[in-house]
């Protein structure tokens, strides 16, 4: 890193990089200049008042994109610490390139009330050096009996409301949370999973079921539920979100719904597009995850749906679990997988396999997050947070449980060598991760 | 799936026995044919080897069992070696160490083998990749039962002197049944024909694509069959979905006299036990002459003296090529 004075600067210089804004269309080799947390200027060959002291970045070479939004973490403080701290969590959310994440309610307490929101958002103020945005849990205690008090959680900040990680079973409660959401323009996520139907389940339900001896969860569990809710999303007029979609079936029913001009988005998982339930074989429990790894023909089905922009988001899903919660046998591992550090590379393998167009992934992981839940980001507009992801597209690395910054290393995908890698990850003008190359 | 730490100077290159399905032909002989030579010395009052003379298996069964169990014992204390048992009840699992854990303060006691019987399915995996010692998969879920399996090929070898085009129809609760899962694996890589019969309740989803026939109709199913291998009905597992009642499913898939009479003259009938008489085997049947069901029991003690033989690197017996 160099320029004028560089230590003291509060400007910042990224030259020559390949950038990336889907939400201005824009894919060309250009300089950003950064000033005072803010883009102040995007161009060719861009001058610097002589006076100005300024950090640079010589981006030659990278790509260069408005900041990686993260839809969809487990960061499981309060409560889960052992698993996952806001510290640790987001640190990982920057190393995995992320500048802005979404963090799921099923906390130890719950955040169903206005004083969780408020706890998160202090530890993040000091903790964190990426943003959070919290989501709020339809109901208190993720219990599915009562509403929780979804109005002053808005207050305190939350983003959207979920009770991820549980379907909200009745009906007739997730219509009126629906309802409810409307009054505070909150989308509603949606964990599709019936219980009933997924009853002791651990994997998807399908010859490889019947060959490993374990129970299945069939398709069909996720899928009665993503068609209830487009249909109460349609009663309503709320907006809805499907979280993790992994079946063919969803990708059908949503894409119809959308169609029909419904308010329904939804988002994948790296480990759904790039795992079938052919590697529980090893009963690895890194493997074990909700809704489960499918077959060859969802992913088909998801990678379409993305390329097609019925699938509108990318999402990690990660989920830390300690080796004490999966170092046991298959039926008792937790479900979850970690995902922030490994998420950017098995979705640009999407992008070098030809199924997907570079600006296509990046739109999914900037500005269309970031209408799901309501945030003014995802651009690199004049004006905008400088909010800045910055990747290596030829760099082959080995993914090593070891060197996570996530507490957890729950992942199925230790040792694999990918392609791609994020070098600098820049929150408000400030260089929050830089990596190495 | 295969076993990972493949070092192992036996005659069937395996270090442990985790399952069925990745058994090769060779190997089923091997086992077949050395179990079957270690009961003609038996019956011959001929010795048998000492194999496992000062050598010690560990049983860590967490599920209950008493034939597979004492059949286990008695084959280690036939080939000289010594047993020990741990129990879910008596094991530190009720303290609640984890199976790993066990696993691993077992195996510093430096015993020579490890027999696990698990309510999980792949638990032996998970063991197996931890561990150095040597290891028998006495039932794992609803997954596999190796060794029951072995015995059942054995059994029908013995009585039909041929496992190959033999026809074969597994009747019950496919789903849950790891005794179905062994016998399918390793009844196809034998090249017998095999079929499998239930109420579509309790059929493991695409359980066709095991290369198996699939039959709803037990009267159909069993026409042309020359073993009709009976499994055992959970109890419990009526009036949840699965199959109304006791006396339905029996009306259905109970083999009886009449069923019988819809059968090859000479078909066998098999089950391996604990019988429910009256449920899916009328008594009557289970005492008949078509069932080999104590046959079964005998021959498992053989096959497994043969596993435990040869895992701890005996001599096979060299006529294995006569097992098709």
């Amino acid at each position: 890193m160099e320029g004028r004075n560089s230590m003291i600067a509060d400007s910042l210089l990224i030259r020559n990089g390949k950038v990336i804004d889907p939400s201005q269309n824009k894919d060309a080799v250009l300089d950003i200049f950064v000033r005072h947390g803010k883009i102040e200027a995007l161009g060719k060959a861009i001058e610097i008042p002589r006076e100005e002291p300024f950090k640079e970045i010589d981006a030659t070479g990278l790509v260069v994109t408005p900041g990686w939004i993260d839809i969809h973490t487990h960061l499981r403080e309060p409560g889960g610490t052992h698993k996952e701290t806001i510290e640790t969590g987001t640190k990982s959310a920057a190393a995995g390139g992320f500048t802005s994440i979404a963090c799921m309610a099923n906390t130890q307490p719950v955040n169903d009330s206005s004083y969780i929101t408020t706890y998160i958002r202090q530890k993040v103020a000091t903790d964190s050096p990426v943003n959070v945005f919290p989501i709020g849990a339809v109901t208190k205690g993720l219990k599915g009996e009562e509403l929780a008090e979804i109005g002053s959680m808005r207050e305190a900040g939350i983003v959207a409301i979920s009770d991820d990680g549980k379907t909200v079973m009745n009906a007739y409660l997730f219509r009126k949370a629906l309802d409810y959401s409307r009054r505070f323009d909150l989308t509603v996520i949606s964990h599709a999973e019936d219980s009933n139907l997924k009853g002791l389940g651990v994997m998807n339900e399908g010859f490889n079921s019947a060959r490993f001896g374990l129970r299945g969860i069939p398709k069909a569990a996720e899928e009665v539920i993503v068609a209830r809710d487009i249909y109460l999303a349609e009663l309503t007029g709320a907006k809805l979100h499907i979280a993790h979609a992994s079946t063919a079936g969803s990708v059908a029913l949503i894409r119809e719904a959308k169609r029909r001009g419904i308010q329904v988005t939804a988002e994948v998982t790296p480990h759904h597009l790039t795992l079938t339930d052919e590697a529980v074989g090893t009963y690895d429990t890194n493997t074990k995850v909700a809704p489960p790894l499918r077959e060859k023909e969802d992913i088909e089905a998801l990678q379409e749906a993305v390329a097609d922009g019925t699938i509108d988001a990318l999402a990690s899903d990660h989920a830390p679990h300690s080796r004490e919660e999966k170092e046991v046998e298959y039926d008792h591992a937790d479900f979850g997988m970690v995902g922030l550090e490994t998420a950017f590379p098995l979705y640009y393998a999407k992008v070098l396999k030809n199924h997907w167009d570079l600006s296509k992934l990046v739109a999914a992981m900037t500005i269309k997050p970031a209408k799901i839940i309501g945030l003014k980001k995802g651009t690199l507009r004049v004006g905008a947070d400088a909010d800045i992801s910055i990747f290596d597209p030829n760099l082959e690395w080995v993914v090593d449980k070891n060197q996570f910054r996530s507490k957890s290393q729950n992942s199925p995908f230790h040792g694999w060598t990918v392609k791609g890698k994020p070098v600098f990850t820049i929150v408000a003008g400030k260089i929050v991760y830089r990596g190495t190359i | 799936m295969t076993t990972p730490n493949a070092s192992p100077a036996n005659a069937l290159q395996l270090k442990s026995l985790l399952g069925t399905e990745f058994l090769k032909k060779e190997q089923i002989q091997t086992l077949i044919s050395t179990a079957l030579a270690f009961k003609g010395r038996q019956g011959a009052g001929q010795s048998l080897p000492a194999t496992l003379a000062g050598k010690s298996a560990i049983m860590l069964f967490f599920e209950a069992s008493t034939r597979t169990r004492s059949s286990f014992e008695l084959a280690t204390q036939r080939l000289g070696g010594n047993s020990i048992v741990l129990t879910k009840s008596g094991s530190s699992s009720e303290k609640g160490e984890t199976l790993l854990d066990t696993a691993r303060n077992i195996e510093a006691m430096r015993p020579d083998i490890l027999i696990l019987r698990h309510p999980s399915a792949g638990s032996p995996f998970l063991l197996d990749l931890a561990l150095k010692l040597p290891l028998i998969n006495a039932g794992d879920g609803f997954h596999e039962h190796p060794t029951q399996a072995l015995l059942d090929l054995m059994t029908i070898f013995e009585r039909k002197k041929q496992i190959s085009g033999t026809r074969v129809l597994i009747v019950g609760d496919i789903a849950h049944s790891r005794v179905a899962r062994s016998n399918i694996y390793a009844l196809k890589t034998m090249g017998a024909e095999v079929s499998v019969c239930g109420p579509p309740t309790l059929l493991p989803p695409k359980v066709e694509k095991m290369g198996v026939k699939v039959f709803y109709d037990f009267e159909k199913a069993v026409q042309d069959q020359d073993v009709v291998m009976m499994l055992r009905v959970q109890h419990e597992r009526f009036g949840q979905g699965q199959s109304p009642s006791k006396g339905e499913y029996s009306r259905f898939y109970g083999m009886n006299q009449r069923v019988l009479n819809l059968c090859q003259k000479n078909v066998l009938i098999m089950h391996p036990g604990p019988v429910n008489r009256g449920v899916e085997l009328a008594t009557d049947i289970a005492d008949s002459s078509h069932s080999v069901i104590l046959d079964q029991v005998s021959n498992g003690v053989m096959m497994r003296m043969s596993i435990l033989h040869l895992l701890a690197g005996g001599e096979p017996f060299s006529w294995k090529e006569e097992i098709q």
